[in-house]
């Protein structure tokens, strides 16, 4: 009897710790994820350590990070397109130092270098540094640039995605989240239709032997590994798109939709299938009852009855598609331009992070601004769950 | 019996060497993943002939084995990439020396469909191309095609590597093709009519031409080839070094010995990159 009970409260206290280290985990990572991402926002998007400078005669103030950009892309050439004066840009790097001045007058052990870059910068008055922020010299004679720091409407409404860009790296996410909800939308659209009509087909009409075949076959896609679905579309799949719509390049958002409608499609079945032959038998031979046929009741009353379970299963379809990133990296081609058609290549979320977290530095700019996507993500799948649970709630009323 | 000693001290003394270069070598090397195979095949060798010796290779490109060599997490940094002046100053500042030595070469192919007609490009007109100044191939003399850019993601040092050299530090296309590894581009390449890639000289296969190129405004073109890269008249070849602290370097001379003897040379070329003779 004693025994009895002690067993009970320890099975007890387990319990109680697991899922209480369960919750704590979650909400440690979600902690950690919103920690390392807001960070970004603090940041300058020159690259850490350095810092731009102009001659202290050049009337040019603040400098946008896209205009940067261009004039180190030598897309614009002369200070008048920034609001300058009519002259040549000049850049001045590390480059330029090396080769204007001798190594005898940068010194054995570099330690003139500040004194060159004083003597450059005071000598052109078109000149645009960009330069280690120690290697200026604590009297400078130039003006060092003001660059402003990453905002987030920046952030989610910008264009261009080049993380490692020097001078300036440009973070717009925009193209990115844009694709993974492209990709995801018409992964679904393709997904909901063929599962749930097979969910429908397995429940209902199938007969016992074809259901015992058919079940394990269809539980089996959900067991092969993303990778080799990503190989599979890229060797398989990529190919036939681009020749059947004839179209210059195969890894399009399309070809990442249908791998992740495949992906998805197990989820989708297991999950209404369940709800659909969880419709009571009572149910199903009243209305037999009542006259109406096979379909009718099926129509009328079995999945309405098994709308919330669908619905579920939607929704965890949407999660299995919008979250992968294996297979996507491997078929859309990775190419951050907004999204115009299911016909181009698009860059997902995910596959932004997978493939990009492994080199960036650890605490930096661009680690930071990776986890801020992470917090994109995570809101994103959080709208759609809340929506479940709100949708669920008025179905029970 | 002292002309015996003498004699004997002489032998002993002749053998000294060869006993001490069979020695072992406890050491990890980080960085570049484009060295990370060949490095993985020279510890292998080495550690199957030094027995006792631990030597670890871990990835995780240049930058990062760099960094690494300065906070002393690793012992040997594997770099695609010479050091950058900033980091040698940064070196400077705690005092210590690096000794940096050159591995192997490694030659970069830009590589295009077989059933493209075009077999030779400037570097000016790859510049057009990888930028996306120039979107079809009618532009560069081909025929009228969309052009796709392929390139590696912005981690590799690949990457780095061409975008400096080739592009002269102006950013890729926007619109470029990003793959996670050199192996899809090749994949892609290969089943892509308008395609342009670039990836080292031992992943060219004959599923994709490797195109011939010239650096000097259409003067020379050079097929890209381990002969043209050893002679360095192929334009696009880079060194891979090694650089580890000169305070360790008898501690790591037998490696590095072992790396550029003819053997270790053989390795090289057996792997696919190009022998520094």
């Amino acid at each position: 009897m004693k025994v009895r009970k002690i067993v009970e409260k320890f099975t007890e206290g387990l319990l109680f710790t697991s899922s209480t280290v369960t919750t704590i985990a979650v909400l440690f990572i979600v902690f950690f994820l919103f920690k390392s991402g807001v960070g970004l926002f603090s940041e300058s998007p020159v690259e850490e350590g350095y810092t731009l400078a102009v001659n202290a005669n050049n009337p040019v103030g603040i400098l946008k990070t896209n205009q940067i950009k261009a004039i180190f892309n030598g897309d614009i050439t002369n200070w008048k397109e920034v609001g300058g004066k009519d002259q040549q840009i000049q850049l001045f790097t590390i480059d330029e130092l090396s080769s204007a001045y001798t190594e005898d007058q940068l010194g054995a052990n570099l330690e003139n270098i500040p004194a060159c870059v004083n003597d450059y910068v005071s000598k052109n008055d078109n000149v645009f540094a960009f330069f280690e922020s120690r290697r200026f010299p604590a009297h400078f004679v130039g003006r060092k640039l003001q660059v402003p720091k990453i905002t987030v409407w920046e952030f989610l409404t910008g264009r261009q995605w080049y993380p490692t860009s020097a001078p300036i790296s440009s973070f717009g996410v925009l193209p990115l989240i844009l694709g993974t909800l492209l990709v995801t939308l018409i992964a679904i659209l393709f997904a909901l239709p063929i599962g749930l009509i097979t969910a429908i087909y397995m429940a209902e009409i199938a007969s016992d032997r074809m259901r015992k075949m058919m079940k394990p076959v269809i539980e089996l896609l959900a067991g092969i590994p993303s990778v080799v679905y990503g190989f599979f579309g890229l060797v398989v799949l990529v190919p036939a798109i681009q020749k059947v719509f004839n179209l210059p390049v195969g890894e399009t958002a399309l070809a990442g939709s249908i791998i992740l409608a495949i992906m998805a499609l197990p989820t989708i079945i297991t999950i209404s299938e369940d709800s659909i032959r969880s419709a009571p038998v009572a149910l199903k031979e009243a209305s037999l009852a009542l006259g109406a046929s096979h379909w009718q009741s099926l129509r009328l009353v079995v999945i309405p009855y098994a709308k919330s379970g669908i619905l579920a299963a939607f929704i965890l379809g949407i999660g299995r598609a919008i979250g992968e990133t294996m297979a996507v990296l491997m078929v859309t081609g990775n190419a951050a331009v907004m999204p115009h058609s299911i016909f181009e290549p698009i860059r997902t979320i995910p596959a932004t992070i997978a493939a990009e977290l492994g080199e960036a530095p650890f605490g930096g700019t661009h680690f930071k601004a990776l986890f801020a996507l992470g917090i994109i993500l995570f809101i994103i799948t959080f709208i759609f769950n809340s929506l479940v649970e709100l949708i669920k709630s008025r179905n029970n009323k | 019996m002292k002309k015996s000693l003498i004699a004997m001290g002489l032998v002993v003394s002749m053998m000294l060497p060869s006993v001490m270069s069979a020695q072992k070598v406890v050491c990890k090397i980080k960085g570049s993943d484009t060295c990370l195979p060949l490095s993985q095949k020279f510890a292998e060798v080495y550690g199957n002939k030094n027995a006792g010796s631990g030597i670890s290779v871990v990835g995780g490109g240049s930058g990062v084995g760099l960094a690494a060599l300065l906070s002393g997490t690793t012992d040997i940094a594997q770099s695609s990439r010479k050091m950058k002046i900033d980091e040698k100053l940064k070196i400077q500042e705690t005092g210590k020396a690096v000794k940096e030595v050159i591995i192997a070469y490694d030659a970069l192919s830009v590589i295009v469909n077989p059933s493209n007609p075009i077999n030779k490009l400037t570097r000016e007109q790859l510049e057009s191309i990888f930028t996306g100044r120039v979107s079809n191939w009618k532009q560069v003399g081909g025929p009228d095609l969309k052009i796709i850019v392929y390139s590696r993601e912005t981690s590799s040092g690949t990457y780095e590597f061409f975008k400096e050299n080739v592009l002269k530090k102006k950013n890729f296309a926007s619109n470029a093709l990003l793959m996670a590894a050199t192996g899809a581009i090749v994949q892609s390449v290969s089943q892509t009519k308008g395609a342009i890639g670039y990836v080292g000289l031992a992943y060219v296969d004959k599923d994709v031409k490797a195109l011939q190129v010239s650096f000097d405004g259409g003067k020379n073109f050079v097929t890209p080839s381990v002969e043209n890269a050893m002679s360095r008249k192929y334009p696009i070849t880079r060194p891979l070094f090694y650089y580890y602290l000169t305070s360790r370097d008898a501690a790591f001379r037998p490696l590095i010995n072992f790396i550029l003897s003819s053997e270790g040379q053989k390795i090289v070329l057996a792997e696919g990159y190009v022998p520094l003779s």
